[in-house]
């Protein structure tokens, strides 16, 4: 405790205003439920739910004149926290726009939704923010807690409940190992502030336990992400859960928590963290793309998709620093975009009781909805990395900083497996435009809550596939803010290639 | 005193009886208690390492392990109580609807 302060100031609530203005829409969406008529409900909840978001979103840009410390070092707001603030909240935005059609398609009540959508999301912003290891380990919780219950909101459907139970049981299970790993960073340096932990793992005799527990919080990191070998949940929880949670799921927290890993890898400075991202990453790319081949199911596919992305993500980890950190926030916001489009219309097009997400399903979409296909295609081009979308400057970013880290077998795999993921991304678009049309599958109206998902969530792939400049440069100048500023101590121990 | 080695063995002993029951036991219920009780390993270590270092924040953490668990736990069951109603079993090998 640094301050002598025993009263909070104005200040330190502006630095958690975005959480703040969520927690308060969060309650009030929750208290409103059982007032207003069950009819009328869905749409009313939604709306002041996305006021809510959007509010936030505000708040984080509003935030960003005010960077800085805020109760008691506990929260440090600056260009990287605002980054994934905004990030995070867009996110949460465009899936209550999704979830619109969603709930009333799968008559589902939307007060506790909605509002966990919004908590979760306090979790999300809070983590990127944070810069002490017990608030990082309570926003997790918040965010993770959250998502275990909107994973099983479709109760009456055995897959939803048992997705729901496994993503639990897995979450928490590495919830412990994220636990048992920052018990023994305390241990090692005698405090949770990362100010002091960084000091004591960028000096010269980095005790031998901070290794353990570096090790132990990736692990649990690492579940949380889907990175391989911790990724098995992933199918299984994607494919039961409701379509855009799962559009929610694998973008926002994963966000999050890429953040809480760029904190503890790079602001720590952790020792030792070349080989095990070396190793994950090329597992969850191998693993991920190659298992997503043989799939039938849609939201299976994009699940094990998820899993090798989360490996592309991990290669930035272990490049140097400076070109490594901003990378990967380009690539968790690219990602972000054109996941949760992608999922949004897999949402819409589902319909009742999610029963059109085969690969089948989707063939001759191309003639019977253009919109919905040639939006969809967009999306999934930008997951193969095709140029003048966003996908394609991710990789370019990510892939040109592990090569002048000198990652260079790193880099083939990434590049083979890019070439394999074109394979089953490319099937989909040939299923949707030169497979026969199924009749039976009933294409609906897209409606306008949906029809303004698909248009920001496209807009932000397109762009940053053509003006990735702007971003880029603004995620270049957070990257400098999270890296240790003690210069002396840093030297010779900050960015260490294995020999 | 009893110094702090024996501390963190106990801690970790604990801990990996937690992870083979997890991995082990086929009973939801007797899964979740296994993750109890790696939570509660852990806080040994905290609460061990905060006497070592003197720092109070190690003893407050377990504070907010202890009402994370809690918040855990009640979510947790809830979502047993949901998968009980749709399948009528706790065992985990019977909750098979998604492959594995």
């Amino acid at each position: 405790m640094s301050s002598v302060e025993a009263i909070p100031q104005t200040a330190d609530y502006v630095r958690i205003l975005p959480e703040l203005v969520l927690s308060l829409f969060g309650i009030v969406v929750m208290m409103l439920e059982p007032l207003i008529d069950e009819r009328r409900n869905q749409q009313a909840l939604g709306t002041l739910s996305l006021i809510g978001s959007v509010a936030a979103i505000l708040a984080s840009l509003y935030q960003a004149a005010y960077p800085g410390f805020a109760f008691w070092n506990m929260v440090k707001v600056s260009n990287f926290s605002v980054f994934f603030h905004v990030l995070v909240t867009t996110v949460a935005a465009i899936v209550i726009l999704t979830s619109y059609e969603y709930m009333s398609v799968e008559r589902i009540r939307a007060g506790e939704y909605y509002s966990l959508i919004l908590l979760g999301t306090v979790g999300m912003c809070l983590m990127s923010s944070a810069v002490e290891l017990v608030l990082i380990f309570i926003a997790l919780e918040i965010s993770s807690i959250s998502t275990y219950i909107l994973v099983g909101f479709r109760r009456g459907e055995a897959a939803s409940s048992e997705s729901s139970l496994k993503y639990f049981l897995l979450g928490s299970f590495a919830t412990a190992f994220f636990l048992y790993g920052i018990a023994i960073i305390f241990g090692a340096s005698g405090s949770t502030n990362f100010d002091k932990i960084s000091q004591v793992l960028s000096s010269e005799h980095v005790p031998a336990l901070a290794y353990v527990g570096i090790a132990l919080m990736f692990i649990g990191l690492a579940f949380k992400v889907a990175a391989a070998p911790f990724h098995i949940w992933t199918p299984d929880v994607y494919e039961g859960a409701p379509a855009p949670i799962v559009g929610f799921m694998s973008t926002a927290p994963k966000a999050a928590v890429f953040a809480v890993l760029l904190r503890i890898l790079f602001e720590a400075n952790a020792p030792g963290r070349m080989w095990l991202i070396w190793v994950s990453a090329a597992l969850s790319m191998c693993l991920g793309n190659i298992a997503a081949l043989v799939q039938t199911n849609i939201k299976r596919l994009l699940a094990y998709s998820s899993i090798a992305h989360a490996g592309y993500l991990l290669i930035a980890f272990a490049t140097a620093p400076e070109v490594g950190i901003s990378a990967a926030m380009f690539y968790a916001a690219a990602y972000a975009a054109m996941n949760v489009g992608a999922f949004a219309v897999v949402s819409h097009f589902a319909n009742a009781g999610e029963r059109y997400v085969t690969l089948d399903d989707y063939a001759g979409l191309g003639r019977r909805s253009p919109t919905l296909a040639s939006t969809l295609t967009i999306f999934l081009l930008s997951l193969i990395g095709i140029p003048v979308t966003g996908g394609f400057f991710a990789k370019f970013y990510v892939f040109s900083a592990a090569l002048r880290a000198n990652l260079v077998g790193l880099t083939i795999i990434a590049i083979i497996n890019s070439a394999i993921a074109a394979y089953y991304y490319l099937r989909i678009i040939v299923v949707m435009y030169m497979r026969e049309e199924r009749e039976e599958v009933p294409i609906m109206h897209i409606p306008l809550a949906l029809g303004a998902a698909l248009v920001i969530s496209l807009a932000a792939t397109i762009y940053l596939g053509i003006l990735p400049g702007r971003l880029l440069g603004y995620a270049q100048r957070a990257a400098t803010e999270v890296l240790p500023s003690q210069g002396a101590s840093t030297s010779g121990t900050a960015f260490a290639l294995p020999k | 005193m009893v110094p702090l080695p024996y501390y963190l063995v106990l801690s970790g002993i604990l801990f990996g009886c937690g992870v083979t029951g997890f991995l082990i036991k086929r009973n939801v219920i007797a899964i979740f208690m296994s993750i109890e009780l790696m939570l509660n390993g852990v806080n040994l270590s905290f609460v061990a390492f905060a006497a070592h270092w003197r720092a109070l924040s190690g003893q407050v953490f377990v504070f907010f392990v202890m009402v994370v668990a809690a918040a855990e736990a009640a979510v947790g069951l809830a979502i047993i109580i949901a998968v009980y109603r749709t399948r009528e079993t706790l065992n985990v090998d019977q909750v098979n609807l998604l492959k594995l």
